[in-house]
């Protein structure tokens, strides 16, 4: 089982970006669940939402404690929350920054080599004109793990939102995948 | 073929396969998607029902107590305050015997204020003579509401049926479920045939009066209906297993209970995070079980017995608490083991309060240190920072 | 009788509940002064009184000697006597 945990803040649609990797990894032919935890819904409150894929049924409903990835939406939480926190040796962190992954400042110490950067916000307000980063992340998610597709992120992005916003979101996708493909080479 | 779908948009699906012809309810948290998608369902033409906006949960159940006396199949949900507010039409429905099915996306109780998942909304309506049945995970939830019409209606039963989901952990989770297909629905759950119902045709009084000398035998028949509940919901669930093929929506459900000398007992979505310890602890030998409780009214004390024999250790979980006397379910345990010669060491453990996540060390944790904890209510995971230390 | 459903009732109850035993004292309708204003037939609370071309009255199977009619009378045509049983 792979485990996700995602900070993001109120707004920028974090449930909705894990409800499109729930999907997509499912269509993919996984299991996986996708769960919120709640603050009050306010705009800009830090969320976490949490994804677990797995070839089996999925029991547990806990909080994720030690993810084997983490994705940061917004990368002025690094700063207060330590959003590192019980990640497994191995694990890997994708971030929306225009940073390179050594000038982050996490709470935790962690190899660079681990960390993953995508500028997903610029890339979004390019594409689709608006900053909601959330399916370009998980483009960029498909991008440098072997976990899920890119046409299933692209389909359930498209599903997710119906009509032009889903196209646009979807394209934003595509390229953050090519974008995170061409940096492993 | 399995959909990945939101809990709350599985419950609404499987409502809509139901067909029931008037929904009322008010919004609240964490119940809000199941009804919004209901509404949508509803304003689309895809569900034919009378969908009734009202301006309060108590104007919510007032109306499906109504439009069930007509005869129609209703349905409505709530949690929390909202479960509170309809508290008294509750008991109405139960008493005019109106077979009205909700949903209860358990939420804590206010004050202070929580919008997180416990069960102290339903259990607050246990006595109310509503049938209380108590969902694991979002196939179940479903499986149950469509078991809960079939039960309601039952001629030998006619007493309202409340599924219990834990809100969040269900009701906003995406996970796989096998949608209901409509013919086998149908035949599972053909349409509502009242006894009696209101017509202008045919005056009738529901919820007349009782003098002193009609009173209890009233309330009596209820709790002799409920008793008699059990082998309708038993015999419900074995014919819906032979439509549907799949198990589960029995009083109980044991796991790994055979030759356990150690046993958790628990209702709802906290069984999933068990059953993975429970797992994990077999893998070293350990011989822990888990007894699952989906039927908190009628209370099945002699199932909880005839499942616990001859173990020694029970720890029973729950997410609710009777402030003043401590664990609701624990003592109803310990109950069903009164009189007997030899009884086990029961211990009741308080977890998961207003939404607080029980990690599975947590759970370990009530395993190795069960002796420790004693008595009804020992509060897991109580953080004494915040209680000055004490 | 067995309770029925839900403790469900049919209407009509109240014919069957012979409320004229309550009585301890009756309407004694004088038809004299009577001016036939029908107020008695109004305000009675049980529907229960009636006149024909003569004269007024009141069902006494169900009359519980409320008295209102006789308040009412405008011209006092109406006496509440002793009930004798």
């Amino acid at each position: 089982m792979k485990e996700i945990r995602m900070h993001g803040r109120g707004g920028q649609g974090s449930f909705a970006a894990a409800e499109i990797l729930a999907v997509a990894a499912f269509e993919d032919g996984k299991i996986s669940q996708a769960f919120p935890s709640f603050g009050s819904e306010r705009m800009g409150a830090p969320v976490q939402t949490f994804v677990r894929l797995s070839d089996r049924k999925i029991r547990s409903r806990n909080h994720i404690y030690e993810p084997d990835y983490v994705i940061i939406m917004d990368p002025t939480l690094i700063v207060d929350i330590d959003v590192l926190k019980g990640m497994k040796s191995g694990g890997l962190v994708l971030v929306n920054t225009e940073k390179k992954p050594e000038e982050l400042k996490f709470k935790s110490e962690l190899d660079f080599d681990r960390i993953r950067v995508i500028p997903a916000t610029r890339i979004a307000r390019e594409i689709t004109g608006k900053a909601i980063p959330n399916a370009v992340m998980m483009g960029a998610f498909a991008g440098f793990t072997k976990e899920v597709s890119i046409a299933a992120i692209k389909r359930a992005v498209m599903e997710r939102f119906p009509g032009k916003v889903g196209e646009l979101n979807a394209e934003g996708a595509k390229k953050a995948y090519s974008m995170m493909k061409e940096g492993e080479k | 073929m399995e959909k990945l779908w939101e809990g709350s948009r599985a419950i609404a699906e499987t409502i809509k396969m139901c067909r029931p012809k008037v929904i009322s309810a008010y919004p609240i948290t964490p119940q809000t998607h199941i009804v919004e998608s209901l509404s949508q369902l509803a304003a689309d033409g895809d569900l034919v029902a009378e969908f009734i906006n009202v301006e309060s949960e108590h104007s919510a159940a007032s109306v499906v107590l109504g439009a069930s006396a007509t005869g129609a199949r209703t349905y409505t949900a709530t949690t929390s305050q909202g479960l509170l507010l309809m508290l008294e039409v509750l008991y109405n429905i139960a008493g005019m015997r109106l077979p009205v099915v909700m949903t209860c996306a358990n939420r804590a109780v206010s004050a202070p204020l929580s919008i997180w998942n416990d069960q102290q909304d339903s259990f607050t309506a246990r006595d109310s003579g509503w049938i209380q049945l108590y969902a694991e995970d979002s196939q179940e939830a479903c499986d149950l509401h469509l078991m809960a019409y079939r039960i309601a209606e039952d001629k030998r039963i006619m007493l309202p049926v409340m599924v219990c989901l834990d809100g969040f952990f269900i009701s906003h989770t995406f996970e796989p479920v096998e949608p209901f297909e409509e013919e086998n629905v149908k035949q599972f759950l053909p349409d509502y045939q009242p006894l009696h119902y209101l017509t202008p045709k045919n005056p009738l009084t529901f919820g007349s009066f009782a003098e002193p000398d009609k009173y209890t035998e009233a309330r009596y028949i209820i709790h002799r209906t409920l008793e008699e509940s059990k082998m309708v919901i038993r015999e419900t669930a074995e014919d819906f297993k032979k439509v549907f093929g799949r198990g589960g929506g029995d009083l109980v459900e044991d796991y790994f209970l055979e030759d356990a000398d150690f046993a958790f007992v628990a209702m709802g979505s906290i069984i999933g995070s068990l059953k993975d310890l429970v797992d994990k602890l077999r893998e070293k030998g350990e011989k822990v079980g888990i007894l699952k409780i989906i039927s908190f009214r009628p209370f099945p004390g002699k199932e909880i017995t005839t499942a616990l024999e001859g173990i020694e250790k029970i720890a029973v979980l729950e997410k609710a608490v009777s402030l003043g006397s401590g664990g609701i379910l624990v003592k109803e345990v310990k109950e069903s083991f009164y009189g007997r010669k030899k009884t086990p060491q029961i211990n009741g453990f308080i977890v998961g309060l207003g939404g607080r996540d029980i990690p599975q060390d947590s759970l370990e944790n009530i395993y190795r240190e069960f002796h420790q904890g004693s008595g009804d209510a020992s509060f897991v995971d109580l953080n004494y920072e915040l209680l000055g230390g004490k | 009788m067995e309770l029925t459903l839900g403790l469900v009732a049919g209407p009509g109850t109240s014919r069957a509940n012979k409320t004229g035993t309550w009585r301890v004292e009756r309407p004694l309708f004088l038809n004299i002064k009577c001016v036939a204003c029908d107020l008695c037939i109004m305000l009675c609370p049980e529907g229960i009184i009636d006149s024909n071309n003569e004269r007024y009255f009141a069902d006494l199977n169900y009359c519980k000697g409320c008295g209102i009619c006789a308040h009412e009378c405008p011209v006092k045509d109406i006496m509440m006597v002793k009930e004798e049983k």
